[in-house]
């Protein structure tokens, strides 16, 4: 008896354990079928602060069953479609993380004559530089970087990445704690273009870097939100939808755009190679481009949206006239995208990164 | 002989998660991007020795403090009425209801600039800052992990047979003979636990560092985090020697009480 019950408990052991590693199984489809998304935490508009819930939407019009899943990094997307055999059918990794899915293999081409929403799409943000010809990506938000500054600390309205170097402000400077934005940033200072970038500019860069650190209170990601909206700190580099929503908070921050140009970002909506769900993909990649739709998740996520029908017609002028959310043409022609690092280049930076912050 | 069947669930989720991704690490480890023999990742972890002695010595310190802190509080506990030590043993474990993180913030709020502590201190004229340094971290650890210091000293005392205490005092020791010749030696087996359990997590841990340190403060499991993002072979490196230190530290802990007392 006692044989058969560890039999079994074993059986039942090894077969949860496995059912865990391939991921989401489809045992709960709706009449449809089904669409597995991954997403960034925290990345559509899910029915608070009185906005559509999307994906509930989504079902209702299709029937199909949306698994929805979440990441916090790209590279977090990255090692669960390289390392493990789960089957996505839509994921919205940025710019430089495409250009790596790309060039390995791992997008399928999409079809856009089922994606008719996609002739709503900015020219801007049509040919994206990490997929020149517009086979594999469909625009989802984009923005800027900037500083957000506490006017009760920085007397004057900073016009360079230089105000994150100031020695007024020692131990008040809050800095990315992400190779690729940092190491950007300090390139920027050096003169040099972080798009292909070579193992000398990361050195150069990561000497710029390692004059900054004395000055920096912290290396911060989310933790930029308490510092700044609690006035702990003077000022610190962040992105420009994030800015938007620290300032709702406190009314002493205020924003500053580097004159000459930042890094322009965007994430975009992909069909991995894993896809067994193609066309429902594609449907929901439509969906996702419905003007109303897109400016639904724009009220959410204070990140531009590259949809030229939303921002036409369901965006209130507040948003479109803040230059921070949507710059002028004249300034994203300044701002450069960070793609085409070779993945070489990219370990060699994070390993400086990491060196940087362990002396 | 007993049957050792229905250990077998056990052995096999000791495999599966436990044995296996340790030797992956290890594998991971002696190779290169490639996957060929080399034992480069080693090298480059070695340039990570100061944040492996700044992570242990802060370790080290935070598990001393805790065990000042904690032993005459365990003693103290032992020697209440059974009803109050349940009452207070409660009371030490509530906080850890409370997810690890949300604690950490309200430390946040209570150390931060103009937040109450400094507030009150700087009427008494005191102005000074209060996070973003290693200090702040060890006080964070300290917090954390008191519980575990406390509940296995308290454990093994509040077992001590009074009988014991009663044969000390019959035979003319006075409280503090008692005290040093037969609860502190019967004691050491519930602190040689509790180091242990303190001083594995804080070597390890991350978090604290990150949210109440400043820019000196990398531990060692951020690097190991952060390597981990685009080089895993040095991050398994790292990992592996991290482990063989716990162990060897384990080891240490080993020769000073009994085998039962290591976790």
């Amino acid at each position: 008896m006692k044989k058969i019950i560890s039999i079994i408990l074993a059986a039942t052991l090894a077969a949860a354990s496995a059912a865990g590693l391939s991921g989401c199984g489809g045992n709960r489809g709706g009449n449809e079928g089904e669409v597995n998304v991954y997403n960034w935490g925290e990345y559509i508009a899910n029915g608070e602060d009185d906005l559509m819930d999307v994906i509930d939407e989504f079902e209702n019009e299709t029937n199909i069953k949306v698994n929805y899943t979440t990441y916090e990094t790209n590279e977090e997307l990255y090692n669960m479609l390289k390392n493990s055999n789960v089957s996505y059918d839509v994921i919205i990794p940025s710019d430089y993380m495409i250009s790596k899915l790309i060039e390995e293999d791992m997008l399928l081409e999409l079809n856009y004559d089922n994606i008719p929403n996609y002739k709503y799409i900015m020219d801007r943000f049509k040919k994206l530089d990490c997929d020149p010809e517009s086979k594999y990506t469909v625009c989802y938000s984009w923005g800027v970087t900037a500083m957000i500054y506490d006017k009760t600390k920085v007397s004057k309205k900073p016009t360079s990445w230089e105000a994150l170097w100031d020695k007024n402000l020692r131990g008040q400077i809050l800095m990315f704690n992400n190779n690729r934005d940092a190491m950007a940033i300090a390139m920027q200072l050096c003169g040099i273009n972080p798009s292909n970038c070579t193992k000398e500019d990361v050195d150069k860069a990561a000497a710029k870097l390692r004059e900054q650190k004395p000055l920096l209170k912290k290396y911060v990601m989310d933790q930029v939100f308490n510092e700044m909206e609690n006035g702990q700190s003077a000022i610190a580099p962040y992105y420009a939808g994030d800015i938007v929503t620290m300032m709702d908070v406190n009314e002493n921050l205020d924003y500053a755009m580097p004159v000459d140009g930042a890094n322009l970002f965007y994430d975009a909506m992909c069909i991995p190679a894993c896809s067994k769900n193609k066309e429902n993909a594609e449907k929901f990649i439509n969906f996702m481009q419905k003007p109303e739709i897109a400016a639904e998740n724009f009220k959410y996520l204070c990140y531009a949206t590259p949809n030229k029908e939303a921002y036409d017609n369901y965006i209130d002028d507040e948003y479109k006239n803040n230059e921070l959310i949507f710059p002028s043409d004249e300034y994203l022609d300044k701002c450069y995208v960070f793609t085409n690092v070779s993945d070489e280049v990219y370990s060699y930076m994070q390993e400086q990164f990491v060196n940087i912050q362990a002396e | 002989m007993k049957s050792r069947k229905p250990s077998i669930p056990y052995i096999i989720w000791m495999l599966v998660f436990t044995m296996i991704p340790i030797i992956m690490i290890g594998f991971t480890a002696f190779t290169d991007k490639q996957g060929n023999f080399s034992l480069e990742p080693f090298t480059k972890a070695f340039n990570y020795s100061e944040v492996f002695l700044k992570s242990l010595w802060i370790a080290l310190l935070s598990t001393a403090i805790c065990l000042v802190l904690a032993y005459p509080l365990a003693y103290l506990i032992a020697g209440m009425k059974h009803s109050t030590q349940n009452t207070v043993i409660m009371l030490l474990m509530i906080p850890m209801w409370m997810n690890f993180l949300l604690r950490i913030y309200a430390w946040i709020t209570l150390l931060q600039d103009n937040g109450p502590i400094d507030m009150a201190l700087s009427l008494l004229g005191i102005n000074a800052t209060y996070i973003g340094n290693t200090g702040a971290v060890i006080l964070g650890m300290v917090y954390e992990y008191l519980p575990f210091m406390v509940l296995p000293i308290y454990t093994v005392m509040s077992k001590i047979d009074p009988g014991l205490i009663e044969a000390a005092q019959d035979l003319g020791s006075n409280r503090f003979s008692v005290f040093r010749r037969v609860i502190a030696p019967l004691s050491v087996p519930g602190i040689i636990s509790g180091i242990t359990m303190v001083f594995v997590p804080s070597a390890s841990t991350f978090l604290v560092s990150q949210y109440l340190g400043g820019t000196d403060d990398i531990m060692i499991g951020d690097v190991i985090d952060k390597i981990f993002w685009t080089d895993q072979n040095t991050g398994s490196a790292i990992s592996l020697i991290l482990m063989i230190l716990i162990f060897v530290f384990l080891i240490i802990m080993n020769l000073f009480g009994d085998e039962e007392a290591i976790a």
